[in-house]
């Protein structure tokens, strides 16, 4: 470049025409810089109305702007501003400086002055509040400078006196969001008067207009946000805002309370109108309680949420909230609650309610009677009982936060839970049930409470009882009566819905573990056993049965002296549901017996576990044994298959690891296979036919690596560069037989050429893994890339065949935690004999419901597919709200597919099933290399391929023709 | 000029006529008609506010079938038609101690002036009214009894009104209604003449429950709040508890292959106890089936089925998808099901089970003890209902038939009135100046008004019927202020706040009854008025020997020093001017070591002069 400059030098002096040439070249250059300031700029002279020049703006701010010309196009709308007349189009030029001054790499400060300077000649309010937003903006752009902050700051202040509400929101909005945070680094800032942010704002929560009020309390909050420690005098001012009657005020304030009250919860405030002082938390948590009886629901809402995060509240306040005096003409009355209790305690169980039977009791001193008070009185109460659904859920999930903080509460707040397992929104009813269990370590179930939870357990609702099966898992109960009621009770579940066997087997068994005492003396009475007669043997295959088992089992774990119950072919249906359900049933110690699995001590990890070293010795065989000869290589492979499929049918935890690894020795071993055929011997154009198999090997592979990369969740980079690593292969082997079958170079080209450059994408998406991949197929691909680039295609495959031939068989590292993902279609069940008849044209609903197990993101990837007699596929995506996490790694998907077809002659079958979509350029960024080009590539969640997920359903539908 | 200021008091009056009994109140007023006072059985109430007269539902009496069934409307107007007294009559809603006079009221004596209520009140009532009348009339053969077709043209004078809408009676009088639970289409009214308002919450309910919502009022600040106070000393436990109980017997009794009855008037709490067993049935997947006897409440069913905004939350989001009305488990009854075997629940009129079919279910019923009887409502003395609550057993029928009663028998009271809490809760809503309990008995409200006067620091006023309570207000006036002069003051002022009252210096004019506050200026020009200056004076002696023109100087430096904010000035002739205050110094006649200083200012500046005269009055500094 120096030399050509040079030249340029000597040159000037010889040729004056090429000097212009120069000259004209650079400019050009320059313009291409501002041309769109340039643009905007003729476009706005051209502009003879404000119409016009608020479209040119509009169709201007439509294009994003670089960085670099932001600048130029700041200056152009800044002078446009000052000679434009028409408020409308000053106040567009307002926002758009404003959306300007965001752009990233853009730094605002040099418009700043531009902008006040403005500001203080504007006259129209809404171009006012317009710039603030801007100056707002530049602001936050900039939030080291101090200086700037003040003068904005300043600004705002000054403005504040403004008579349009909308200006006074910015300037408070300015405030919150600027105002100093520290007074001492304000002071060094030339002199500027420091002014007092919370007094300026706090002024403002007296505004005449409501707006105001609002704004100035959220500034108020964001200043809380920013970290600046709110003044407790603020307090007084907010609890004067709580009784205004705009609810957005009331909301606002609310929220204010809470905040001092968590940054002041020991100060002592004092209680009106009496000499008396309570915490600032205690007297705040009243006042916010009092809100839960607001008249705006929206205020209702906000109070209630904030409740549950007030956690410093003493104890007897938080009583009161469940506390409501009932009386009837006078006279104390005893709740509904109390009385359960009572009866309970006094040994008689539900008599059966006469009238009169709640007949007040004692006088009440009509003095002492507080109608409303500001204390917390009622609060969950009325919250629990309010009309919107919206209020009745936060008030359950502030209970749910209080209870699990303070156990007495939870005990106390047990009786309205309960109650609200009867709600009539089932969103309420799963919320309050999900509540119960997450507190359940806190509280023991009362024998009625637990009458009334299971009640519940008829709920046609499969998320309802599924959610009461995990809270009974949870529950402690408190009397044999107790857990016989709760297995009666899900026996009969059982029979009604048949569905939940495997959840309620489960609830069974954790529900036996729990209380082993509580099931030893219900032991004969649930086996049936009889002292002197031998009972018939139970059938064996009966769920209820099992589900009893279950439970006796697990409580026999802890309780030694149960199994001296069991009758004879007890111990033998043991055995066997030892082996078929290992998961539910425990290895029990048996008297006289032998110890069934002794081996298996609870508390060994996995790495001890002999099954688990199974599976490491097998795999370290295959890795070592590289150089054996091919039969050889391929028994042992075909072996350690065989027996890792095993060992995860077996051994449910093992289950991922074991076919993970299952399918990447299945790939190695097509990979042998397909470089043992005889078709490498023999001349090329005769082996059409088993080149077949050798193209259906690569294809197969490719398959499998993209299952190992998708289905499975928990796969670490190591894997995946090992994954690529494969298909990289399976894609040479493509290459090479195709090369081998197709005349002609030209496609070759092609797909030398593709090929290669994945192997460039491999290289760079892996750099830093490459060092483990010694020895490799790819690492010897790579030190030949030089020459490979130059070489002709048929020279290509040559090295490429004779490299797969040599490489070596890479260990493949295993992952920590892996999870196959799997998915079972529960609804349609199929096998329906009675065809969904539609007519044909319109659509027919069908409700899909599965359970996906570890599955990632689900709402982007798991789509239901639905084949068609015809051949026709179609693939529907579910909304993102149809998915439900009930766990852990658990998804549950409900939705609705439409199906429709042309009309048909007689009912026929289509097959719905699941897929899961990957696309591998999600995992790798910039990536446009796509061997398939089946799949248009869409903007966003381009789908590359799937993977079938789940078995297959048949749906029986019969489209009927059209009646005219 | 002086400014003037003007009190306007006004006053709001409310009748609570009574029938024949003593006439209580010596209200400006005739009293008249039935009352609402404290009674509970029928509402009528007559409110006179700013002029304008308003009657505020119109029951009648259950328990009479003379004339005391319905009010003594003569008593509005002795002599005179009651279209030319009243402006108009609202109705609460359907309840017929809240509109059961209507028809013998507007036909009968003689209205025809609006009637408001709202739309679902309009549909339902006439049923009521007729169901009532074919009892009244055809089965019990009463005379001088309202006619169908009185019903009908009664009904045409019915105006529609819809919630939180303002209806303008006429150019003065407004109302607006709000929800208030209860039944279906139950109405808070709001009465508005000018800056007078008045709220008459009719019968309401604080608590949602399964079909309807919670009452709810905005902060109106009426200048009275008539409330129901039928529960004024009663709080009320969770209406959960009493629901889950309510379900779980009737669950238990139907697994255990029981039947259930549970008689129930044709309105209101049955389509609630419906709606919560339906939903329950639903939601438990039952199959045992549910009756309803068929009739009136067939009729009344499709109005809940139209009338969804009125609902509930749920009812009101969810009947895009399935109106909660249209009941897919509960069917319509036959006389023929009850003897069918199996389980079943029926719900059957009338309540109190004191005859038609619910009786005839409950006798056929009544000898197995799996079945029961589940009274949701109260039960008035003598009603085979009341019997079996208080524990009877055997009952004598008519022909001296002992029938032995071995079904359970149950209570469950589903009342929808607003307990004493909720009451107070809608006071502290609403914040009126002063509430009147109506519609309750005296012993109850006494306890309630005491509370109210306690914490809410309004009075409370609790008239027997016939009683008239008469309420002065401190009405606020408007006046039209002239901008010129509300720029020239805030220009003064530093900010107008909204919270504090500022001073402002203008004149009232009082003119074609509008007011209007203008400059003085103005306000002279406009009345033809010559302006007079009001000046003040006032000798101050001060103990000096020098000179006038020295004592004139050493007050004029004086006065600098002190007042540095205004201008002091120093004139050639030797006087000393603070803004518009001449001051003069002149030697005394008597003493001439004695200055009298004359100070003199206007009216407008009468803060200042006096300061200025108080200060001089201290005497000057001494000089130096």
């Amino acid at each position: 470049m120096a030399a050509h400059l040079k030249k340029r030098v000597y040159e000037e002096f010889t040729k004056v025409v090429q000097q212009q040439q120069e000259e004209i070249a650079t400019k050009k250059l320059r313009l291409t810089k501002p041309s769109k300031s340039a643009a905007l700029h003729i476009d706005l002279c051209k502009a003879t109305s404000p119409a016009d020049a608020l479209q040119y703006l509009l169709q201007f701010a439509r294009k994003p702007v670089e960085a670099e010309s932001v600048e130029g196009v700041v200056r152009i709308l800044l002078e446009h501003y000052y000679k434009e007349n028409d408020p409308s189009v000053r106040l567009k030029i307002a926002s758009l400086l404003g959306l300007l001054s965001k752009t990233a790499g853009f730094s605002p400060d040099c418009i700043m002055d531009d902008a006040i300077n403005i500001l203080q000649n504007e006259k129209s309010h809404q171009v006012l509040a317009q710039l603030l937003d801007t100056l707002l903006a530049i602001g936050t752009k900039l939030p080291e400078n101090q200086a700037i902050q003040m003068r904005l700051v300043d600004v705002a202040c000054k403005h504040l006196t403004d008579t349009s509400h909308g200006v006074r929101n910015k300037c408070l909005q300015l405030l919150g969001n600027l105002g100093s945070l520290e007074k001492s680094a304000a002071k060094d800032t030339e002199g500027l008067a420091v002014r007092d942010v919370q007094k300026i704002i706090g002024d403002y929560f007296s505004d005449q207009d409501p707006r105001v009020r609002t704004a100035a309390i959220k500034a108020m909050l964001q200043l809380h946000e920013r970290g600046l420690k709110l003044h407790q005098t603020i307090y007084n001012q907010a609890c004067k805002l709580l009784s205004d009657d705009y609810e957005q005020v009331r909301s606002a304030a609310v929220q204010l309370i809470w905040v001092v009250s968590q940054l002041y919860p020991e100060s002592i405030v004092p209680i009106p109108s009496s000499n008396e002082e309570i915490r600032l938390v205690d007297d705040a948590f009243g006042k916010i309680c009092h809100m839960v009886s607001d008249g705006s629901w929206v205020v209702r809402v906000q109070a209630a949420k904030l409740l549950g995060s007030m956690e410093q509240v003493s104890s007897h306040f938080l009583e009161q909230t469940l506390d409501k005096k009932l009386m009837s003409d006078l006279r104390r009355k005893r709740t509904a609650h109390e009385r359960a209790k009572e009866l309970y305690s006094s040994g008689e169980f539900s008599s059966g309610r006469k009238w009169g039977d709640d007949a007040p009791k004692e006088e009440i001193d009509t003095g002492a009677v507080n109608l409303i008070e500001s204390g917390a009185c009622g609060a969950f109460v009325h919250g629990l009982e309010d009309e919107m659904y919206e209020v009745r859920i936060a008030a359950v999930e502030a209970l749910c936060m209080l209870a699990q903080s303070s156990p007495s509460f939870a005990e106390k707040c047990l009786d309205f839970l309960v109650d609200m397992f009867n709600d009539e929104i089932e969103e309420v009813r799963l919320q309050s049930i999900h509540t119960m269990r997450k507190i359940s370590n806190n509280i023991t179930l009362r024998e009625d409470q637990l009458d009334t939870v299971l009640a519940v357990l008829e709920d046609s609702s499969r998320d309802i009882r599924e959610a009461l099966h995990e809270l009974l898992c949870c529950t402690n109960v408190s009397t044999k009566e107790g857990i016989h009621l709760a297995l009666v009770e899900l026996l009969k579940n059982l029979t009604k819905y048949p569905t939940d066997r495997d959840s309620i087997w489960k609830c069974l068994k954790f529900l036996g573990s729990r209380h082993p005492t509580l099931v030893l003396p219900l032991v004969p009475e649930l086996l049936s056993t009889h002292p002197f007669f031998d009972t018939a043997e139970p059938d064996m295959d009966d769920p209820a049965y099992i589900a009893v088992l279950v439970l006796i089992f697990n409580a026999a774990k802890t309780c030694p002296t149960m199994p001296a119950l069991f009758s004879d072919h007890t111990f033998r249906h043991y055995a066997y549901l030892r082996d078929s359900l290992s998961h539910l049933v425990p290895a029990l110690r048996l008297p006289g017996r032998k110890l069934v699995s002794s081996a298996v001590s609870p508390n060994i990890t996995p790495q001890e576990d002999p099954s688990h070293q199974f599976l490491q010795q097998s795999l370290e065989r295959v890795y070592s044994l590289q150089h054996l000869d091919p039969q050889g290589t391929q028994e042992l492979l075909e072996f350690t298959i065989r027996d890792l499929q095993r060992l995860g049918e077996l051994q449910c935890e093992l289950a991922g690891v074991a076919d993970f690894s299952a399918t990447y020795l299945r790939c190695q071993l097509l990979l042998i296979k397909a470089l043992q055929e005889k078709l490498w011997n023999v001349a090329a154009p005769l082996y059409l036919k088993q080149s077949d198999l050798a193209l259906a090997a690569a294809k197969q592979i490719m398959e499998e690596t993209y299952k190992m990369e998708f289905m499975y969740s928990g796969v670490e980079n190591k894997q995946v560069v090992i994954i690529h690593h494969m298909r990289l292969q399976a894609k040479a082997l493509q290459l090479i037989v195709t090369a081998r079958t197709t005349r002609g170079v030209d496609p070759l080209f092609g797909m030398c050429e593709k090929f290669l450059q994945e192997v460039d994408f491999f290289q760079r998406c892996f750099i830093a893994d490459l060092p483990h991949l010694q020895d490799s197929f790819v690492d010897k691909l790579l030190d030949l890339m030089p020459r490979l680039m130059t070489a002709k295609p048929a020279e290509v495959v040559k090295i490429l065949q004779t490299m797969l031939r040599q490489s070596t068989f890479l260990h493949l590292p295993l992952p920590e935690q892996i999870h196959k993902a799997s998915a079972t279609i529960i609804e349609p069940a199929g096998e329906s004999d009675n065809p969904l008849r539609f007519t044909s044209g319109l659509v027919v609903a069908l409700d899909v419901d599965a359970t996906l197990e570890h599955v990632q993101d689900p709402q982007n990837i798991v789509k239901v597919q639905v084949l068609y007699p015809d051949g026709q596929a179609q693939m529907i995506h579910p909304k993102p709200a149809d998915f439900r996490n009930p766990g852990p790694g658990r998804h549950r998907l409900i939705t609705q597919v439409y199906l429709s077809h042309t009309a048909w002659t007689e009912p026929c079958q289509v097959e719905v099933r699941l897929l899961l979509a990957y696309n591998s350029s999600s995992r790798i960024p910039k990536s446009l290399w796509i061997e398939g080009g089946e799949m248009a590539p869409q903007v966003e969640t381009s789908i590359e391929g799937t993977i079938p997920l789940s078995k297959s359903v048949k749906v029986y539908i019969m489209p009927k023709p059209a009646r005219r | 000029m002086l400014l003037s200021h003007v009190v306007h008091t006004a006053a709001t009056e409310v009748c609570f006529p009574s029938p024949l009994s003593v006439l209580q109140g010596e209200g400006p007023r005739a009293s008249c008609g039935a009352g609402a006072g404290q009674d509970v059985g029928r509402s009528c109430i007559l409110v006179s506010i700013g002029g304008k007269n308003v009657m505020l539902d119109c029951g009648m009496h259950m328990g009479f079938s003379d004339d005391r069934r319905f009010p003594d409307f003569s008593y509005i107007t002795r002599n005179g038609r009651l279209t030319d007294f009243l402006d108009c009559v609202i109705i609460s809603h359907f309840h017929l101690d809240h509109c059961g006079a209507l028809p013998y009221f507007s036909e009968m004596v003689g209205y025809d002036g609006p009637i408001y209520m709202t739309q679902p009140t309009q549909a339902i009532c006439p049923i009521l009214l007729e169901d009532y009348r074919k009892i009244a009339v055809d089965k019990k053969g009463e005379a001088n009894f309202f006619t169908s077709q009185m019903i009908k043209d009664c009904m045409k004078k019915v105006v529609a009104v819809h919630l939180h809408q303002t209806v303008q009676v006429d150019d003065e009088l407004e109302i607006k209604a709000y929800y208030a639970g209860h039944v279906l289409g139950a109405a808070m009214f709001q009465i508005k003449v000018g800056s007078e308002s008045v709220v008459y919450t009719g019968d309401y309910n604080m608590t949602p429950d399964r079909h309807l919502g919670a009452a709810w009022i905005d902060k109106c600040r009426p200048n009275l709040l008539i409330t129901e106070s039928t529960y004024a000393t009663t709080i009320r436990d969770s209406k959960r508890c009493r629901e889950r109980d309510f379900l779980k017997k009737v669950h238990e009794t139907v697994e255990r292959g029981g039947k259930v009855l549970i008689p129930v008037f044709a309105l209101g709490r049955a389509q609630e106890l419906c709606i919560l067993l339906e939903t329950f049935w639903e939601r438990m997947d039952l199959k045992a089936p549910i009756y309803f006897s068929t009739g009136l409440t067939e009729k009344a069913n499709h109005y809940y089925k139209l009338f969804i905004p009125w609902t509930n939350q749920k009812i009101r989001k969810t009947f895009v998808q399935r109106n909660m009305f249209e009941f897919k488990h509960i069917k319509a009854f036959d006389r023929a099901f009850a003897d069918s075997p199996g389980p079943m629940v029926v719900f059957a009129t009338p309540g109190m089970l004191h005859a038609g079919q619910s009786l005839q279910i409950f006798r056929k019923w009544a000898g197995s003890e799996r079945n029961m009887v589940i009274m949701p409502g109260y039960c008035v003395q003598g009603t085979v209902g009341h019997k079996i609550l208080s524990g009877q057993r055997k009952l004598e029928m008519e022909g001296r038939q002992v029938l032995e009663v071995k079904m359970q028998v149950e209570y469950m009271s589903f009342s929808a009135h607003a307990d004493a809490k909720g009451i107070m809760q809608l006071v502290g809503q609403a914040e009126p100046e002063n509430v009147l309990l109506v519609h309750g008995e005296a012993k109850k409200m006494e306890f309630l008004k005491q509370k109210i006067e306690q914490e809410f620091r309004v009075s409370c006023y609790m008239p027997a019927n016939g009683e008239t309570v008469t309420l002065s207000t401190s009405p606020s006036i408007p006046v039209g202020i002239s901008l010129g002069l509300l720029k020239r003051e805030m220009a003064q002022g530093l900010l107008p706040d909204a919270k504090k009252p500022r001073l402002l210096h203008g004149t009232l004019i009082m003119k074609d009854s509008n007011f209007r506050l203008v400059s003085s200026e103005q306000a002279l020009k406009e009345l033809g008025l010559a302006e007079h200056q009001l000046r003040f004076t006032c000798r101050v002696h001060l103990h000096d020997t020098r000179k006038e023109q020295e004592t004139a100087l050493r007050v004029y430096s004086h006065l600098k020093s002190v007042l540095k904010d205004h201008c002091v000035q120093h004139l050639p002739d030797g006087s000393v001017t603070v803004e518009s205050i001449l001051i003069q110094a002149a030697a005394h006649s008597e003493d001439p070591s004695t200055k009298v200083l004359l100070v003199s200012w206007t009216y407008q500046d009468e803060e200042l002069g006096s300061y200025l005269t108080s200060l001089l009055k201290k005497g000057l500094p001494q000089a130096s």
